[in-house]
């Protein structure tokens, strides 16, 4: 599923970079870019439908906050490593084509550990392993190998970006899912990431509230993460559901 | 003659045991009888208040789960499977524990142990002993206070104190806090930690867990124990449950006590300790005998009780736990598709 939606973009881009400033072809772009949007953020949604990346997901989700800055870690790296990787693609032979991605991957992972171990010095020490462990995201060099490598600049950006912000937006949801259950709180230890002005955005729903401790462990993202693939799959099938044909007959194609 | 008309022969099965998944449920609640009554005379009316919340809460979450899924909800809400589910649960947790604790523990052991898998029939967890690990891993400090039995702390919780205690946590009539205490179990674990001997634990002394002025000089706990091994051997005699579980659990757990208390007294209580504590007997007649999560061959039902037995003593002995019941029937619970596997019977008629 993954591979058809992005190969279908392929032969029409030459074609688009050649003459930009016609309406028509400002109009064309814009609808790809739309197309890619919607893939990153729900169709082909990294951590949703394609499952990647669920080592970091899963581990650090425990609240929003952690989430938030992992997911902006990941962002970053999958926009750089996009840009990169379609930048160098045709002088890239197929046999080292890997070695190569995962070298630029890593690259711009030890720059974001280094930038947010000097920034957010805190927050960095929370999320410990699993930034440098980004490298290893399968949902990064997936868009490297299937997106980037076959698609010109710009739409490697965007796609980045969007794939990145799906990721992100799972991680944050996951996590406030997480947090809320578990502790009774949203955006605790903001002030990680925002400075001393964010020390009282914690919001606290109950003060007698009960943690629910299996939210914030590790079976918690689990069962957290199987609900929000099946309240994503029940979404799909209703609008599915709705779909009909000329005729007026329900169809069921996804 | 017209083909119609002709009688049907009856098709086979020829041999029926005439039993419906209800009519089982109710002879297991009926089974549970005696050891309700038993725990009410003991230790109050704090189980009826939960076993009434959790009725609630199994009707509401059954309902709403079998519309959701699009299921015929009478048929399936009658079968009262479910009923025995949060049964089971309810002895499992402190008879004074605040309310939300066995709402959302019925509520997770019915969503999460049944309904996401399918349905009942489908499901590879026990879902009782899924609500119990559940709770105890979610609110520990609430799944470990346990009222004392009337006898020790002098107290009988009535109807009214047990609805006061379970919605306010607080009791006008007395301090709540010196009703509670530690469970033999969990007495002899500090005990063990402290380097107490075993028999000083279990030493009758008044104001303590082990104190009584029972029959027999058997503690509540172990009374309570006796309430289910008599209506676990109705079950038995009504055919509604295996030999193999009990026997198997009941053998292996009692042949691990034996052997490590022979090793070392003074470390390793004694079988009859062992046997008659916890949830040793409701796990024995109740849980472990439930046939959608235990194995299916005769074989393999007598090792998958074994297994538990092991497992509950060593999580007993060496775990951070008190009782192990619910981590090692949940363990075994994952093995039952490995043992079934290798443990088919032969087919009659083929080689041996």
């Amino acid at each position: 599923m993954t591979d058809t939606n992005t190969l279908a973009d392929t032969p029409n881009s030459t074609a688009a970079d050649a003459i930009e400033t016609t309406p028509n072809v400002w109009q064309a772009k814009k609808a790809e870019y739309k197309k890619i949007m919607l893939n990153g953020l729900w169709q082909n949604n990294q951590a949703m439908v394609a499952l990647l990346g669920l080592c970091p997901l899963l581990a650090v989700s425990n609240n929003a906050v952690n989430g938030l800055g992992l997911g902006l870690a990941t962002l970053a790296v999958l926009l750089v490593s996009n840009t990169l990787v379609s930048l160098i693609r045709s002088h890239v032979s197929d046999e080292i084509r890997i070695p190569v991605y995962i070298a630029i991957i890593a690259t711009a992972v030890t720059m974001i550990d280094l930038l947010m171990n000097a920034y957010f010095h805190t927050l960095h020490g929370i999320l410990g392993i699993f930034i440098p462990l980004i490298v290893t995201n399968c949902a990064i060099l997936g868009r490297a190998e299937a997106y980037a490598s076959k698609n010109s600049v710009d739409k490697a950006i965007v796609d980045g970006f969007f794939m990145g912000l799906g990721f992100l937006v799972v991680l944050v949801l996951l996590g406030a899912l997480r947090e809320i259950i578990g502790s009774g709180t949203l955006f605790d230890q903001a002030h990680l990431m925002f400075g001393e002005t964010a020390r009282n955005w914690t919001i606290t729903f109950s003060d007698d509230y009960q943690g629910v401790l299996l939210a914030i462990l590790p079976p918690g993202a689990f069962i957290g993460l199987g609900l929000l693939i099946a309240a994503k799959n029940y979404i799909d099938q209703k609008k599915a559901a709705k779909l009909q044909n000329d005729l007026g007959i329900k169809i069921a194609i996804k | 003659m017209n083909p119609a008309s002709m009688p049907i022969p009856p098709s086979s099965p020829y041999a029926h045991n005439d039993q419906t998944v209800r009519k089982v449920m109710l002879q297991v609640q009926l089974a549970a009888m005696p050891a309700l009554l038993m725990h009410i005379y003991l230790f109050g009316f704090g189980i009826v208040v939960q076993w009434l919340l959790a009725v609630v809460t199994y009707l509401i979450v059954e309902y709403s789960m079998l519309k959701l899924r699009g299921r015929p909800v009478i048929p399936f809400l009658t079968d009262l499977s479910a009923l025995i589910t949060v049964t089971g649960l309810v002895f499992c947790i402190p008879p004074t524990a605040p309310w939300w604790v066995v709402v959302t523990g019925s509520a997770f052991a019915l969503i999460f142990g049944k309904h996401i898998y399918g349905g009942l029939g489908y499901n590879p967890f026990n879902p009782a002993m899924l609500g119990y690990a559940f709770l105890i891993i979610s609110f520990p400090v609430q799944m470990t206070t346990w009222i004392m039995p009337s006898e020790i702390n002098g107290h009988y919780l009535g109807f009214m104190d047990a609805i006061e205690v379970i919605f306010t946590g607080a009791l006008t009539s007395a301090d709540f806090d010196m009703l509670t205490g530690a469970t033999p179990l969990n007495e002899m674990r500090i005990g063990i930690a402290q380097g107490v001997t075993v028999a000083e634990t279990l030493a009758p002394i008044a104001g303590h867990t082990s104190q009584t002025h029972y029959w027999l000089g058997l503690n509540s706990w172990a009374w309570i124990n006796i309430a289910f091994l008599v209506g676990g051997i109705y079950l038995l005699y009504k055919r509604t449950i295996r030999w193999q579980f009990p026997v198997g659990f009941l053998g292996s757990l009692f042949l691990m006590a034996w052997i490590f208390h022979g090793y070392n007294p003074e470390m390793y209580p004694p079988a009859s300790f062992v046997l008659l504590s916890g949830g040793t007997m409701l796990a024995a007649f109740f849980i472990i005998t439930d046939p959608v999560s235990a194995s299916t061959t005769p074989v393999g039902r007598f090792i998958y009780a074994c297994g538990i037995g092991v497992l509950v003593y060593v999580i007993r002995s060496w775990g951070t736990f008190p009782d192990g019941l619910a981590f090692a029937i949940l363990l075994m619970n994952i093995a039952v598709p490995l043992i079934d596997q290798y443990t088919q019977p032969r087919v009659f008629g083929h080689k041996r």
